[in-house]
């Protein structure tokens, strides 16, 4: 028999972190709590090669494929693996003091996130339905693991069981679902599923039937209304530096997921999935701003503010084929990844000033805790504002112009109700973002002691603040980028 | 017509349905997993009919073998307080019935012969005697599935880590011997000489 060699090239930056990961993980076995500085040094560098062989890869033009066509490096790719390279590196800087406080900070905590990397990546490369559900488990189960990490909490453990339990149900939906696609298309790889559909003569309810279960497994990953029941507890429950992990890069992935699996693959069926997302998004923009309102923890906040985020993502997948001609769905996607991107920054930084409020034997989890952050810290408490206002949508921020490019999509695919229910309930959201605001500058301080940050840590917190506001002042290129990632798929 | 091939297909099919409902309706957890081993098993016959010899002989071995010995193992060793687990059993039954007919009505729709029956899915020809299932699933494996087979060994490896993460762990009460110690030991490590003062007067 004669095999082709796969062509290796375009995954060099998956093997470099495999590789890396696995020396990573030997090393750690070497180093005592006092050197754990190394370990961390090194998970770094291994992320800063990474992005070295992405942006190397990057230079390729085109869509590659490789692996039987299971792997595919395109632009989009190479931008949401970037993306998730600077999100897991900011969490790792911004965990570091916190993790070594409550005794966490051991080498399995950076294998984990590393390995949870690596799964993200081979998701947003998939090609192929199992490619796509190794990198979602591998990912998933470093996710787990991360959220139990904190042994003897009784309210870890439990999020932790939670997790799993609805992780695995979510994956038994999309297995599910797949099958049923496999069994009406008779193939497993993305493209040759929407060329095969393109011809339309496979059978319509088979397709339906499966593509619901599809959308469910998608929507639980994203934590869109109804599959967002674990998101509170779990963001509640879990160490804040892993809910910091879990609210960022994962993001992407599923929404490279989302894209992968609906655009690249069932894009043919687009008229049926994007009712679905139209109501997943009406109903998480609805719950998950209604809820958070009522929330008095600050993680449980920003868990409903996620779902309300997620919704938001999916009104712009919502709407990009118009009357079945997708001329102008390149915009529309191209607005998902850029809010999806936007949105990732935004809450790294939210999840840091948690984090920054938190100190060895003090859990930061109330917004209590946010009252006169100004007197303790002007310049973080500006940071803090200027990310509230990121996440309310107001300008000069870049959450301004990410809710903006989502809008004008639905509004130019005619779909002007959706674009106001979502400006209604944006402006509901703002309600609890400004009350953090008026909570660090009007009110007394209740915790007096000087916040202790780490040099490293409060560098990348500034930059990651000033970012917000400078790709608000100037969001052309980003978009850009992700227009043109998008278009290349 | 019924030929012999449909004759084992319905035996086995109907001691597949039997073990699976005595799975979850058995009383005592032990006679649970040894129905499902049951199940696994005839599982593996219905397989064997459909030529794949392979994944039937992996679910007798794998399952059966090793996993289910493992949960027998676990389920003797948990002490479960079954009037527990039966708790609100009625209370739920009604709506988690009208679900579950539901689901049966809608797969019974999708998936019944209409759409997966014999002419819209045809048996595949006799691929002769001297077809290999192994042969043919090894060379599938390591050369066109090399990429997700590769994957699968990375989340066993962390199946392997996060389980050693969650639950290894020094407790300040375990007590254990260092040999090397032991060996070294000099007298005077054990035994305190006290000098008394000899009491004079006698």
């Amino acid at each position: 028999m004669n095999f082709p060699m796969p062509n290796l090239l375009p995954a060099y930056a998956e093997i470099f972190l495999l590789t890396m990961t696995c020396i990573v993980l030997v090393v750690d076995l070497f180093l005592d709590d006092q050197r754990r500085y190394v370990t961390y040094v090194l998970s770094l560098l291994t992320l800063a090669g990474c992005a070295f062989f992405t942006i190397g890869i990057g230079s390729i033009p085109g869509p590659t494929y490789t692996f039987n066509n299971m792997f595919v490096s395109d632009l989009m790719a190479n931008v949401l693996k970037l993306a998730s390279y600077i999100a897991v590196a900011v969490n790792m800087v911004y965990s570091r003091s916190y993790m070594a406080d409550r005794g966490m900070l051991r080498g399995e905590y950076f294998s984990l996130s590393l390995f949870a990397m690596l799964g993200m990546m081979v998701m947003i490369s998939s090609n192929h339905f199992l490619t796509l559900y190794m990198g979602l488990e591998l990912m998933s189960l470093c996710l787990y693991a991360m959220v139990a990490l904190n042994r003897d909490s009784a309210t870890s453990t439990e999020a932790a069981m939670k997790y799993f339990v609805l992780g695995a149900l979510a994956s038994g939906l999309l297995l599910y679902g797949m099958s049923m696609i496999y069994g009406a298309t008779g193939s497993l790889e993305m493209r040759n599923i929407a060329k095969i559909l393109e011809v339309g003569s496979t059978n319509r309810v088979v397709l339906v039937f499966g593509l619901v279960f599809v959308v469910a497994g998608v929507a639980f990953k994203l934590g869109v209304v109804p599959f967002h029941m674990w998101i509170p507890d779990v963001y509640q429950g879990a160490p804040s530096a892993v809910t910091l992990f879990i609210a960022s890069a994962p993001k992407l992935a599923a929404f490279a997921m989302a894209m992968r699996l609906l655009v690249n693959g069932l894009i043919p069926l687009a008229i049926d999935w994007q009712q679905m997302l139209t109501l997943l998004a009406v109903l998480s923009m609805a719950l998950g701003n209604l809820a958070a309102i009522a929330q008095s923890n600050i993680k449980r906040m920003l868990a409903y503010s996620t779902i309300s985020h997620m919704g938001f993502l999916l009104l712009g997948m919502a709407t990009g084929v118009v009357d079945g001609n997708w001329l102008s769905a390149a915009e529309a996607y191209s607005a998902s990844m850029f809010y999806a991107i936007v949105y990732t920054l935004t809450t790294l930084a939210a999840f840091g000033s948690v984090l920054l409020l938190s100190r060895a034997g003090f859990e930061a989890e109330n917004i209590e805790d946010y009252k006169g952050l100004n007197r303790r810290s002007p310049w973080f408490a500006f940071i803090v504002l200027v990310t509230m206002f990121s996440l309310a949508g107001i300008p000069p921020t870049v959450g301004f112009y990410a809710k903006l490019s989502v809008l004008q999509s639905a509004v130019s695919a005619g779909q002007v109700w959706l674009a106001v229910v979502a400006v209604l309930f944006s402006l509901i959201g703002a309600f609890y973002y400004l009350r953090i605001v008026k909570l660090m500058y009007f009110d007394d301080p209740v915790d007096t002691a000087p916040l202790a940050v780490r040099l490293d840590m409060s560098v990348l917190l500034s930059a990651n603040g000033v970012a917000i506001l400078l790709l608000g002042i100037m969001p052309q290129q980003l978009m850009e980028l992700c227009f043109v990632a998008i278009k290349s798929l | 017509m019924i030929n012999f091939e449909m004759a084992v297909f319905y035996l086995f099919a109907a001691i597949l349905v039997f073990a699976a409902v005595r799975v979850i309706t058995a009383r005592n957890p032990v006679h649970s997993a040894l129905f499902l081993v049951l199940s696994f098993f005839t599982a593996a016959g219905i397989w064997m009919l459909l030529r794949a010899e392979f994944l039937a002989i992996a679910l007798v071995l794998v399952y059966v073998g090793a996993v289910m010995v493992l949960f027998l193992f676990v389920v003797m060793m948990l002490d479960i307080n079954l009037d527990r687990l039966k708790e609100g059993f009625w209370s739920y039954l009604p709506l988690g019935a009208t679900i579950a007919f539901l689901v049966v009505v809608e797969m019974v729709l999708v998936l019944g012969g209409r759409y997966f029956g014999l002419q819209a899915l045809p048996a595949p020809a006799d691929p002769g005697a001297n077809y290999s299932n192994t042969r043919e699933l090894g060379l599938l494996l390591y050369t066109d599935y090399v990429y997700p087979f590769e994957l699968a060994a990375v989340v066993l490896l962390v199946a392997i880590i996060a389980a050693i993460a969650l639950t290894m762990r020094k407790r300040k009460d375990t007590k254990y011997q260092n040999p090397s110690q032991q060996v070294a030991v000099k007298r005077g490590d054990r035994v305190r000489m006290v000098s008394m003062p000899s009491d004079k007067g006698g």
